[in-house]
C-alpha cells in the first residue's frame, strides 16, 4: 500500500495523458503487486528462518512464533478460501468471506454517503455563517476523540428500538452510522477549507455579476472545494471502513466481515489459516473504497492543472 | 452627454472612530463620459483602487453619492451595467475559456446556444478564437488577461472597470495588450476607468488622466491627454506623448511632496 503514495506525481502541463504519463501509472500499478510480494516474501521468510516459540530481544519477547499454527503459510491461506467452510456444509470459505465482504461493502457504501452528506452540510452552514465554524467546529473535533468502541454498542442499542415516522431503525444502521461518524469530520473539515479557498478576487468577481450567495456557492466555491474534498474522502472512505468492520466487531452484527474476524478467530487453534482469509476479506473492503475514490479523484481532477492541486 | 459615471462628495473611511481609522478618500468629485478612457494614478495608498471599488458597488461610501449609467451604484451592479478585470486574470481553471467567458451570461440566465454563440464572438474580439475549449492554464498571462477582459465585456456592458489588469504581465507583452485594448474599447464604444501605477500606460491609454495621492486619498489632478482616437506604436514615441508623461509625473511629485508629505512613510494598502 505505502508504494502508492511514494509515487510522484509528474507535472505535465498538458490535458492528453502522454507517454510518460501512462509509464508513470504502469509503474504505479505495478509497486503495488511488487509490495505485495516483498510483503508475502517476509511473511515466508520469518517462517523459515525465525524462531518457532517466539524470541526475546533484549529481554522482551517480542518476535512473534513462526509455527504454522499462529503462521500459516501463505499457500495454506490462499487454498482455505476454496475449501469448504466446516464438514457438515459444501459452501466453500471463498462464497462466505465474499458474502461478508459484499454486506460489509454495503454498509460501508451507505455509511460513506452519510458522512459525505453530513461533512459537506456542515462546511456549507459553517461557510455561510462565521458563528456557525466558531460554534461548531470545536464539538466536531472534540466529537472524534470519543472512542469508536465506546459509541457503537449505545448506537446499537437503537437497532430495533427507534421508530421514526413509522420507520423502524435497523440493526444495520448502527454500523453505517458509525461508519458516517469517522467520515463526516474529515470531509467537513477539509470541504470548509475548500470552501474558502477562493482568493478575494474571485468573490468579487462573483459580487461583480450580482451573484447571489448559493450561486457563488455552487459556481465557484465548491468547484474550487474538489481538490481539498479529495483527499478528504481518501481518509473518509478509510474512516468509513474502520467505523463499519469495528462496530460489526464490537456489536456482533450478523452477516459483516468484521463477524467473520470474530467467529474464524474463534477456530484459530484448530485451524489458523481461516481467520487470514477474513482478514484479506477486510482488506479486500479497505481496497475496494480506495479503488473508488481513487476514481472519484480521476474523474473530478481531470481537467485540472497537474501542479496547482494542494 | 449621459454621464457614464458621477462620483459626487464621497468620503471613504475604515474603521471610523477606531484606533487603525483610516480616511482612504476624502471629497471625491468626479464625472465620467460615455466614451471616455479614464487613468487613475497614484502612489500605493492614494484610494485609486478604493475609488474603482466604489463605482464597482463592492464596497459603499461612508458619505456621498456614486452614480453609475444614471443610476444608484447598487442598481448599476445588479444590472451588470459594468465588466471588471482585475491584476490577476482570476479565470476559474475548472472551465474551459469558452465557460469562463460565458460565467456572467450563465448568471444572466442566458441559454445555452446563445451563450456560446456570445463567447464565440467575445473570443473573435481578444483575436484567440481557436482556444475556446482550452483549459486556462494551458494560456500564457498575456493570453489569461485577454479571456479575463472578453468575460468582462461578454454581457456588452457600457462600462469597464480595470484593476491594473497588466500589471503581472512583462513590458512587451504589456504594450501590445495596451494596443489590443484601445482597439477593443474603440469596437465596442466602451467606457473605461482603468487603474495603473505605470504613466506611460495612463498616457498611453487615456483621455483623461485622474492623479491622486494618499493621506488623505484624494484627486490631486486631472490631466487631458488629448492624442487623439487613433493611437498606434508610433505615438509613443511622439513629443506630445512623452510631453504628457512629464506632466503627469510633475503632477504625482506635486501631490507625493505636497500637504501631507510627512506622513509618507506610512504605507496603507488600500486594495
Amino acid at each position: 500500500m505505502v508504494a502508492l503514495f511514494v509515487m510522484s506525481t509528474e507535472t505535465v502541463p498538458t490535458s492528453a495523458p502522454s507517454p510518460r504519463l501512462w509509464l508513470a501509472r504502469v509503474r504505479r500499478a505495478l509497486m503495488f503487486w511488487v509490495a505485495l510480494a516483498l510483503v508475502a516474501g517476509g511473511w515466508e521468510l520469518y517462517k523459515k528462518f525465525g524462531p518457532q516459540d517466539g524470541g526475546e530481544v533484549l529481554g522482551w519477547k517480542i518476535l512473534p512464533r513462526a509455527k504454522d499454527r499462529v503462521m500459516p503459510h501463505i499457500s495454506d491461506m490462499l487454498s482455505r478460501f476454496g475449501e469448504p467452510i466446516s464438514r457438515s456444509t459444501d459452501e466453500t470459505v471463498l462464497s462466505v468471506v465474499l458474502k461478508g465482504v459484499w454486506f460489509s461493502l454495503r454498509l460501508v457504501l451507505a455509511g460513506f454517503g452519510m458522512g459525505l452528506a453530513a461533512g459537506m452540510l456542515l462546511a456549507v452552514v459553517m461557510t455561510r455563517f462565521r458563528f456557525a465554524e466558531r460554534a461548531v467546529l470545536p464539538y466536531l473535533v472534540i466529537s472524534q476523540t470519543v472512542p469508536l468502541i465506546a459509541l457503537a454498542p449505545l448506537v446499537a442499542s437503537w437497532g430495533g428500538k427507534l421508530e421514526l415516522f413509522g420507520w423502524q431503525w435497523p440493526r444495520w444502521m448502527s454500523a453505517a452510522v458509525l461508519g458516517a461518524f469517522l467520515t463526516f469530520f474529515p470531509i467537513a473539515v477539509n470541504t470548509l477549507r475548500g470552501l474558502q479557498s477562493p482568493n478575494p478576487a474571485a468573490l468579487e468577481l462573483m459580487d461583480s455579476f450580482a451573484a447571489p450567495w448559493h450561486r457563488t456557492l455552487f459556481k465557484l466555491r465548491f468547484p474550487a472545494a474538489v481538490p481539498y474534498i479529495v483527499p478528504g474522502m481518501k481518509l473518509g472512505a478509510a474512516g468509513a471502513v474502520i467505523g463499519v468492520v469495528v462496530s460489526e466487531i464490537s456489536t456482533g452484527l450478523r452477516g459483516g466481515i468484521g463477524r467473520l474476524v470474530i467467529e474464524f478467530g474463534r477456530a484459530t487453534t484448530s485451524d489458523p489459516a481461516i481467520v487470514y482469509t477474513a482478514i484479506i476479506g477486510a482488506a479486500f473492503v479497505g481496497l475496494s473504497m480506495a479503488a473508488l475514490v481513487a476514481g472519484a479523484d480521476a474523474v473530478f481532477m481531470r481537467n485540472r492543472p497537474k501542479e496547482a492541486q494542494p | 452627454m449621459r454621464c457614464a459615471v458621477e462620483v459626487v462628495g464621497v468620503d471613504k473611511i475604515f474603521n471610523a472612530g477606531k484606533a487603525d481609522h483610516v480616511e482612504a478618500l476624502i471629497g471625491i468629485d468626479l464625472a465620467i463620459e460615455q466614451g471616455e478612457f479614464v487613468s487613475l494614478i497614484g502612489p500605493s495608498g492614494c484610494g485609486k483602487s478604493t475609488l474603482l471599488r466604489l463605482i464597482a458597488n463592492l464596497t459603499v461610501p461612508t458619505a456621498g453619492a456614486v452614480t453609475v449609467n444614471g443610476k444608484p451604484a447598487e442598481q448599476a451592479r445588479i444590472e451588470q451595467d459594468y465588466g471588471m478585470a482585475f491584476q490577476q486574470a482570476g479565470l476559474f481553471e475548472w472551465r474551459t475559456v469558452a465557460k469562463n467567458i460565458e460565467l456572467p451570461l450563465e448568471l444572466k440566465g442566458w441559454d445555452r446556444a446563445r451563450r456560446r454563440a456570445r463567447a464565440l464572438e467575445m473570443l473573435e474580439l481578444v483575436k484567440l478564437p481557436e482556444f475556446a475549449d482550452h483549459m486556462p492554464w494551458q494560456l500564457s498571462g498575456g493570453m489569461q488577461q485577454r479571456i479575463a477582459i472578453a468575460r468582462a465585456l461578454a454581457a456588452h456592458p457600457p462600462l469597464l472597470l480595470m484593476d491594473e489588469p497588466f500589471g503581472a504581465l512583462d513590458e512587451m507583452t504589456r504594450e501590445h495588450m495596451q494596443a489590443e485594448l484601445l482597439r477593443i474599447c474603440a469596437e465596442t464604444e466602451t467606457t473605461v476607468i482603468f487603474v495603473t501605477h505605470s504613466i506611460p500606460e495612463a498616457v498611453y491609454l487615456s483621455t483623461r488622466v485622474v492623479v491622486m495621492s494618499p493621506r488623505p486619498g484624494r484627486i490631486t489632478g486631472i490631466i487631458d491627454v488629448p492624442l487623439g482616437a487613433e493611437r498606434d506604436d508610433g505615438i509613443r514615441e511622439s513629443s506630445g506623448f512623452f510631453g504628457k508623461i512629464t506632466e503627469v509625473r510633475e503632477a504625482l511629485r506635486g501631490a507625493e511632496f505636497g500637504v501631507n508629505a510627512g506622513a509618507l512613510a506610512l504605507g496603507v494598502d488600500d486594495r
